[in-house]
């Protein structure tokens, strides 16, 4: 079970310019979205990390600062400790950013909800495609986004 | 006329001499047949009526609830409104189905049905045709029921009902065999094939008293057999697949679907009978040799109702595998039937037949 | 004289549809099975029939009036899914809520998980066949769902626990009627191995069919009764207590076949380690409080916040993301059915049809909790 100075010092070795949060409930740590890629493959697979299991992943859209973000949630069956990386995507068109789905299967059907909802598309993902909406029209858009605006089905008080 | 409820053949035969004093021999045969159809039809439509209503009571009280019990006391008249519900239905016609085909299809396995159960002795006297070749033709005329079924499957133009008849037709047709050859071992024991005789054959006591082992053996695997060759039970997998394949009867409504649905139960009635003729003793009461009192009140009971006994005992046993046990996967009846119940069916006959020849059996 | 050899005739591919209407698929979900003869090549699952947007209109309700909403997720532990949202809100404001209210949320927890198991067992065995089934289990959840009306008010979707505590204090009666409950089902439940677990066929439909191993388990996030089946142990309960399971012993059931006839023991297995919880806990409720003082409106600081519960079919997870207002700025809800249908292929691939009906019981899959 490595404690919050060993991991952080890991991901350091891993992304030289990540930033730490610690006063949630887990270690948070902002990486460059660029390379998630490497330092969840580098977690995976350090030995003393293991972090082999992904239990959560979320997309985020912040409006005001023109960001997307995707949070990933890892924990490792065997030492038992979580981290949370945070890549933050600098722009809302055309956001892009690495698949996981060759490290953890289960990331295919998430990122295809992220993709769904938000618009963020995956790179090398074998399956890109809509999850929930992809039956109901074609020009749906992305409704999770901060300025979608649909004057029927969304009623804004 | 002499009316027996113990002995109808008396009674018949008073018939049959009256009509040819009426009428011409040629005239009088045909007034017989034509009376012969009405009585099993109406007996083939009863049957049909109290066993979908046994069914539904069986099923209701094994599941801790009480089934039909608004139409009519005790809900007794609850197949009737199925039956009228059934008949007031559209007749779908499906617009490239082979139409003859497709019409054709129900009545084959009615008729299937009927010859069978021309056959069967219900009683002393109590017996449509009593052919010398018994056993052989009836094992003859209930493969033809497979005809109706793969007929059905190919003429509704649907690549589902064409799967689905497939797999039953496959099923039948395997379970045919251990069916035959299941009914041969008490054949062998008693000599004969002629319906009457295996019945009077065992006026001393019930072949699966008598018969040891080999008989038992052989009951079990009719039994199975005889589940599976109905579709009913844990071998429901042609009509419960209605999960993907769905089952030859899919394209039939209203009157058609009436008709292989009371087939099914027909056939459930069948196999029980013969299952009650060969081996449990047909309408023979039963007889604890030695204990003549008890005998003389077995006696008592007429011969019919013996048999009815044993037949509904049977179809409850049926109804009971239902309800209670998961499906089998196609692959795994096939398996069972052609790797395990063939080979045992086979050795059993040897058996049977090693045991009549050296003189080890009780039944002459 | 061509150099190229006839190919072997090709069997036909082709896709069958078991669409949103069926009677095996306990809800709206499309599968369209590609099929070689009668193997299953591919499974591709369809949702969004009951997509109904709950993250997105989370977003412009306040947090009691989510947890109306977190019920209608996967309605079979709608208890413990609210326990997950309250507990998020409760730790993300620091609040202590009582002892009483620990212990009573731990026990209808309990009460629900049976719940849900006993409906997973009369569906997997009217899929396999046996119809019987059906009624047995269905009559033994009646005796629960009548101590939740009493309660809690409902007996499907309840929303009895809010932030701060519960709704209401549970009836006088509650403790008697659990404790009839529990040596009323311990007679039971034998039974149902007599009927179903014992049977031969049963047991051939589902040994070695749907193998995953612990590896793979990991790796597509396979939790719960599921996950456990294939010897990955991880039970939410065990490994970060929350409620009252720090003070209760339990054990885990694993096994390590990972097919189908493992899933169905554990959850069998999980279904007498729960009563076992709640009778520990259910003579020693404390006196106190039902609810904690919260605030009229409440408000998380500014931050995320992540909550994990135990649901009946895995770990259910609660993510908000909070800018200090009344609602949510993002409030994502890690549903265990999600990803546990993204191993429904890796499972069912080289298996028959008749197998995928059943793998697809032994994951006791609610479609609402993967659509949200």
């Amino acid at each position: 079970m490595m404690n919050n100075e060993a991991l952080k010092s890991k991901i350091q070795a891993l992304a030289s310019d990540t930033e730490f949060v610690e006063t949630g409930q887990y270690l948070t740590a902002s990486v460059p979205y660029r390379k998630i890629h490497a330092i969840c493959k580098g977690l995976k697979e350090g030995a003393d990390t293991a972090f082999d299991y992904l239990f959560n992943l979320t997309g985020i859209d912040y409006l005001e600062k023109n960001q997307m973000a995707v949070i990933y949630h890892l924990e490792s069956t065997e030492f038992h400790h979580i981290v949370v990386l945070k890549a933050i995507i600098p722009t809302r068109e055309n956001p892009e950013i690495e698949s996981l789905c060759d490290l953890y299967a289960g990331a295919n059907f998430h990122e295809r909800e992220v993709y769904d909802f938000f618009g963020i598309n995956f790179k090398n993902h074998p399956d890109m495609r809509r999850m929930f909406l992809d039956e109901i029209s074609d020009n749906i858009g992305h409704p999770f986004r901060k300025d979608y605006v649909d004057e029927v089905n969304i009623i804004e008080r | 006329m002499s009316f027996s409820i113990y002995d109808f053949t008396a009674f018949n035969q008073a018939i049959d001499q009256w009509l040819r004093s009426v009428m011409s021999p040629g005239w009088a045969l045909i007034t017989e047949l034509t009376i012969i159809g009405l009585v099993f039809l109406l007996f083939y439509a009863l049957v049909g009526l109290v066993l979908v209503y046994a069914e539904r009571k069986v099923c209701a009280f094994m599941q801790c609830r009480v089934g039909p019990n608004r139409v009519g006391p005790y809900g007794i008249f609850q197949t009737i409104a199925d039956f009228i519900k059934l008949l007031m239905k559209e007749l779908v016609t499906i617009r490239k189905a082979d139409k003859f085909l497709f019409t054709l299809a129900p009545f084959i396995v009615i008729i299937a049905s009927f010859m069978a159960i021309a056959t069967i002795p219900f009683g002393k006297g109590l017996h449509a045709i009593d052919f010398n070749i018994g056993i052989f033709y009836l094992l003859a005329v209930s493969s033809l029921g497979v005809i109706g079924i793969l007929l059905a499957g190919w003429s509704s133009n649907n690549k589902y009902s064409l799967i689905g008849a497939m797999r039953s037709g496959a099923q039948i047709v395997s379970y045919e065999l251990s069916v035959g050859l299941s009914l041969l071992t008490p054949c062998i024991f008693i000599g004969t094939l002629q319906f009457s005789g295996i019945v009077e054959a065992q006026a001393n006591g019930w072949l699966i008293f008598t018969g040891h082992i080999p008989v038992v053996i052989a009951f079990v695997i009719y039994m199975i057999a005889a589940t599976a060759e109905t579709n009913r039970g844990p071998f429901d997998l042609a009509e419960a697949e209605s999960e993907l394949t769905a089952g030859f009867h899919t394209e039939y409504s209203g009157i058609k679907f009436a008709f292989f649905f009371l087939a099914e139960y027909m056939n459930m009635f069948i196999v029980a009978s013969i299952a009650a003729t060969v081996f449990w003793g047909g309408w023979m009461p039963f007889h604890i040799s030695g204990m003549d009192g008890f005998n003389h009140v077995m006696d008592f009971i007429p011969p019919f109702f013996w048999f009815l006994g044993k037949t509904i005992v049977i179809i409850f046993l049926m109804m009971w595998f239902k309800w209670t046990f998961p499906r089998l996967r196609i692959d795994q009846i096939l398996t069972l039937e052609w790797k395990y119940l063939l080979p045992i069916n086979l050795v059993n006959i040897l058996i049977t037949a090693f045991i009549v020849l050296m003189g080890w059996h009780f039944v002459k | 004289m061509t150099d190229t050899k006839t190919p072997y005739l090709e069997q036909q591919e082709y896709t069958i549809n078991m669409g949103p209407q069926h009677p095996s698929t306990h809800g709206v979900l499309r599968f369209v099975v590609s099929l070689k003869g009668e193997t299953v090549d591919k499974v591709e699952p369809h949702l969004g029939y009951i997509h109904r947007g709950i993250e997105k209109m989370s977003e412009k309700m306040t947090y009691p009036q989510i947890v109306h909403l977190t019920d209608r997720l996967d309605y079979l532990s709608a208890h413990i899914n609210n326990h997950a949202l309250c507990m998020t809100i409760e730790k993300a404001l620091g609040v202590e809520v009582p002892e009483r209210v620990q212990y009573i949320r731990t026990i209808m927890d309990e009460l629900n998980r049976i719940a849900s198991h006993q409906l997973w067992w009369c569906a997997f065995g009217m899929d396999m066949g046996a119809l019987t089934c059906y009624f047995y289990g269905l009559r033994d959840r009646e005796k629960i769902l009548d101590i939740f009306e009493e309660s809690c008010g409902s007996r499907l979707l309840h929303s009895y626990y809010c932030p701060g505590g519960l709704m209401k204090d549970i009836h006088p009666n509650f403790k008697q009627r659990v404790k009839d409950f529990l040596t009323y089902f311990r007679k039971k439940l034998p039974e149902y191995d007599t009927l179903l677990t014992g049977n031969i066929i049963m047991q051939e439909r589902t040994k070695k069919i749907g193998l995953m191993t612990k590896e793979d388990a990991v790796s597509f996030g396979f939790t719960g009764p599921a996950g456990r089946g294939s010897g990955f142990s991880c039970d939410v309960r065990k490994h970060h207590p929350y409620a009252a399971y720090d003070k209760v012993k339990f054990t885990e059931p694993l096994y390590t076949e990972g097919d189908t006839f493992s899933r169905y023991k554990v959850r069998m297995d999980e279904m007498w380690e729960s009563m076992n919880i709640i009778e520990q806990l259910i003579d020693n409720i404390p006196d106190g409080d039902y609810q904690a003082k919260m605030k009229a409106v409440i408000k998380l600081p500014e931050g995320e916040y992540m909550q994990r519960v135990e649901a009946a079919r895995g770990e259910f997870s609660v993510f908000i993301v909070s800018t200090g207002d009344k609602s949510p700025y993002r409030i994502k809800f890690r549903s265990p059915n999600y990803c546990n249908l993204g191993a429904v292929h890796h499972l069912s691939k080289g298996f028959k049809i008749a197998d995928l009906i059943a793998i697809g019981g032994s994951l006791d899959l609610v479609i609402p909790d993967m659509d949200r």
